[in-house]
């Protein structure tokens, strides 16, 4: 058993490495932030504190760099611990599509033991975990992997002097490559754009401090789990389900496991399928099941529920792009709940134009899953997919189609869904689903005509100094002759010709 | 005479002025010179200029130079006036108000004809005065001789006609009663005649001495003030006007132009019209009845049928004679130089086509 787990455990690392996140130097520095950055926000927002996240990388020799991350979250009781960061080895699973679930960033934590797996992989050392709960000690200790026994070791605990309150401060040592954009960086300014709620203090490997200001007070809603509806489900899960629920029938099965299945549905998947409603799940066949199956997805069934999700919002976007972007405009738009394959998803775009920006240039494209910015793989992406087929020159920008339009513009979009349709799991595209990419270009419509009244009215603006630059200076010059015809004083023609421009000016 | 000076002011600064007290975009009421605003008016047998009126205005993007070089113009005008100075060339006004716009590299005036010309014909119509008025001329292009006797008040010269050589006699740019009186004159009629040689040749003969008329030449298109001259000895002295031109449609409007005046200029036309000058020749039936030679004839090109195509919907040669005359003119489809007349004789056109014209009365209206 404990030989089996053994192989296991660094074959399940092995062979899940691009999946984790740690496929090449450069990826797996950002992974491990990326993953202590996530898990600081959640904890936060579970606990209904205003996230306050310092993050360090400091390269300490050749490719081996330092990373801490540290937040201000309710922390980890010393019990906990363990499973907490090594619930890699604790069997949890990867999500499959339909089952339960809620709008969460990152893989509930395995991402975190993964990156102390990946550290000490590479350098051999140790996390070293701080953590302190509210009206408890400041608890400080190392954290192994003991990859023959594949259990976590902690070593040297201690007990620390603080005037800290509560919060989880991990550093981690790992080999890395640390790159300038679209890195560490650039993911946590795109991080503090999409959680303005969010203060976030990052120092880079330089030594250069970047603070990422909070801009609002407000904690978002807290998302809510759901469960799977009849019509987004695979065979697989389905059988998975049938073996773990805890309902007796398959009436009852149906009724409680799922959303949106009433008496009569229930009763009508039950006729459809040929089944007896009182048949134990567990004794449902492989090809009962794909009968089953069917007959929920062809039942009409009301829409899975669309409460469920927690966007952004408009003004927090608006808060957000403003406070790390300068902004000559800037627009927000939250899409109503839309569904594909019967699961509940949420699009968000944020536009901002600032004549800081390059103007002949692509314009920036941030993409958000679950708030959590995608960094890689842009161009496979739905988001950008949609962007580039968006007719942007009816909005004014210079454009060609199937490729990001140029301008001096900012476009963040974001889908939250309970299960975001990744492309790999590396997380980092979105699969091009009609409904999705409609959704998308119906908000960038939106935000389109509102930077196209924008532009127009600029222009507007535009002409008129045009115009009152233009008859001012000729202004002068009708001055000097009307002075000759009437012999008038010429500042005084002067000054009403002024007042004339400047009324025409209004 | 009007006082000039005070126009000015009124029309182009107190007016001007007063709108900018009460905060309203200035503009300008000026008569249109455009082709639509000029008609033929039978009665008097003149091109006139329309009541229709064109706004000039400063806070217009496509009319604020305009309106601004408008100013400078009538200022510079006024100016000039006030001073005393003397007449000038609408070139050397050009450059009296030519300078760069302070803070720009904009020039208030870049090119004459285009930008402060038409200006001063806008003045002029506008206020219904002269160039000469304005103390500006344009450049004169005309010659006379024969019996009459002039004096140029400017330089206190006495100008006889009779006694002006093989060059003859320039006429002026001002040919205004307060710059040029006319104080003698003998001749019964005027020649005008299109061609310069021709001209030279006629005064060279004496032809004015021997038939008592003034020879006058415009060398192609008229200047001004050679109309001007043409409507004066026509009005005030009654003289009866003959114009010979050669026989193309080219020479025809040259001929309309003496006697109604022009659609560019129409607001001079009575100023400078002669309405009851007659045209002497050449005609197609001279051709024919002076046995003009046909190696004197050159074909009529693409360019001037349709000339003569313009000629016959202009409504002042809708006359029947007119008509006529030009359908025989494409018809025959040769014009003829009054040039090659000499080919018959060197003195044919002095001693015998002339005489011959003006003792039958053989003209066209």
């Amino acid at each position: 058993m404990v030989k089996y787990r053994e192989v296991a455990v660094s074959e399940f690392f092995e062979k899940n490495r691009h999946l984790l996140g740690f496929d090449n130097p450069a990826k797996a520095l950002l992974t491990v932030v990326k993953e202590g950055v996530d898990n600081s926000i959640d904890a936060c927002e579970e606990a209904r504190i205003l996230p306050e996240i310092f993050v360090r990388v400091k390269n300490l020799r050749d490719d081996i760099y330092e990373v801490t991350i540290e937040d201000n979250g309710p922390g980890i009781e010393r019990k906990y611990v363990k499973e907490v960061f090594g619930r890699l080895l604790f069997g949890s699973k990867f999500r499959s599509l339909g089952e339960e679930g809620i709008q969460s960033r990152g893989q509930q934590g395995i991402g975190i033991s993964a990156s102390i797996l990946y550290s000490q992989l590479t350098t051999g050392e140790p996390a070293i975990i701080e953590s302190k709960v509210k009206n408890g000690q400041h608890y400080s200790c190392k954290l192994y992997i003991d990859t023959t026994k594949n259990l976590p070791i902690i070593e040297d605990e201690k007990i620390l002097e603080t005037t800290k309150e509560h919060g989880v401060k991990i550093t981690l040592k790992l080999r890395g490559s640390y790159r300038k954009s679209k890195g560490v960086e650039d993911f946590l300014k795109y991080t503090s754009i999409a959680n303005p709620h969010a203060k976030i203090v990052y120092v880079d490997p330089e030594g250069k401090r970047h603070v990422f200001k909070r801009a609002s007070e407000d904690l978002p809603k807290m998302p809510k789990a759901i469960k799977p509806h009849p019509h987004g489900i695979e065979l697989g899960t389905l059988i998975k389900m049938l073996s773990r629920t805890k309902s007796k029938t398959l009436y009852n099965f149906l009724m409680n496991d799922f959303s949106k299945v009433g008496a009569t549905g229930a009763k009508e998947i039950c006729k459809l399928a040929k089944l007896k409603p009182s048949t134990k799940p567990s004794e449902i066949t492989r090809k009962d099941a794909e009968r089953l199956l069917k007959a929920m997805q062809s039942v009409k069934l009301q829409r899975p529920p669309t409460d469920c999700l927690s966007p952004i919002g408009e003004d927090n976007i608006i808060k957000g792009l403003s406070k790390e972007y300068q902004a000559d405009f800037v627009t927000a738009y939250t899409r109503p709940v839309a569904v594909y394959r019967a699961i509940p998803f949420q699009v968000e775009v944020g536009l901002l134009y600032s004549s800081s920006l390059p103007s002949d240039q692509n314009i920036t494209l941030i993409r958000y899953a679950n708030k959590v910015p995608m960094m890689y793989q842009q161009s496979e992406c739905a988001i950008y997919k949609a962007v580039a087929n968006t007719q942007w020159r009816r909005y004014g920008v210079s454009h060609s189609l199937g490729s990001l339009p140029m301008a001096p513009m900012v476009l963040l979009v974001h889908i939250a869904s309970v299960w975001v349709p990744f492309i790999s799991e590396g997380k980092q595209a979105i699969a091009s689903y009609p409904e999705i990419i409609k959704e998308i270009k119906l908000a960038l419509l939106d935000v389109g005509r509102k930077l196209s009244r924008y532009l127009s009215a600029q222009q507007r603006r535009y002409a008129r100094e045009r115009r009152i630059k233009i008859f001012t200076k000729y202004g002068v010059e009708v001055a000097n002759a009307l002075a000759e015809l009437t012999k008038e004083d010429r500042a005084y023609i002067e000054n009403l010709i002024k007042k004339l421009i400047e009324k025409e000016g209004l | 005479m009007k006082n000039v000076v005070k126009l000015l002011e009124e029309y182009f600064g107190r007016k001007v002025l007063e709108d900018l007290k009460k905060c309203k975009n200035p503009s300008l009421e000026l008569i249109s010179r455009t082709l639509s605003n000029a008609y033929f008016d039978e009665k008097s047998g003149l091109i006139k200029l329309g009541s229709k009126k064109e706004k000039r205005s400063f806070l217009s993007l496509g009319q604020t130079k305009k309106f601004m070089q408008t100013l400078l113009v009538a200022s510079q005008i006024k100016k000039n006036l006030e001073e005393n100075q003397p007449a000038i060339g609408t070139r050397q006004l050009f450059y009296l108000l030519k300078h760069t716009i302070p803070g720009t590299n904009e020039n208030t005036f870049d090119d004459q004809k285009k930008e402060s010309d038409p200006i001063i014909e806008d003045i002029e119509v506008s206020l219904d005065v002269l160039r000469e008025q304005l103390g500006l001329f344009a450049v004169p292009d005309g010659y006379i001789v024969g019996p009459m006797v002039a004096y140029d008040k400017k330089t206190g010269d006495i100008l006889d006609y009779t006694k002006m050589g093989l060059g003859g006699g320039a006429i002026p740019a001002l040919v205004e009663e307060e710059f040029y009186q006319i104080k003698e004159i003998s001749a019964k009629f005027v020649l005008v005649v299109e061609k310069y040689q021709v001209w030279q040749l006629l005064n060279q003969e004496k032809f004015w001495d021997k038939h008592n008329c003034l020879l006058l030449t415009g060398k192609g298109q008229a200047a001004r003030s050679t109309r001007r001259l043409l409507a004066r000895l026509n009005r005030e002295f009654n003289l009866p006007v003959y114009v010979f031109t050669d026989l193309d449609p080219w020479g025809f409007y040259i001929y309309s132009v003496y006697k109604q005046g022009s659609i560019k200029l129409a607001f001079f036309s009575e100023k400078a019209g002669v309405p009851r000058a007659k045209f002497l020749g050449l005609t197609t039936k001279d051709i024919e009845k002076y046995g003009i030679q046909k190696t004197n004839w050159i074909k009529l090109n693409q360019l001037d049928y349709k000339r003569i195509k313009e000629l016959k919907n202009y409504p002042w040669f809708k006359r029947k004679e007119w008509q006529e005359e030009l359908k025989r003119l494409e018809k025959f489809g040769y014009k003829v130089e009054s040039d090659s007349l000499v080919t018959k004789k060197i003195e044919f056109t002095a001693n015998v086509y002339l005489p011959d014209k003006i003792e039958n009365q053989d003209f066209l209206p």
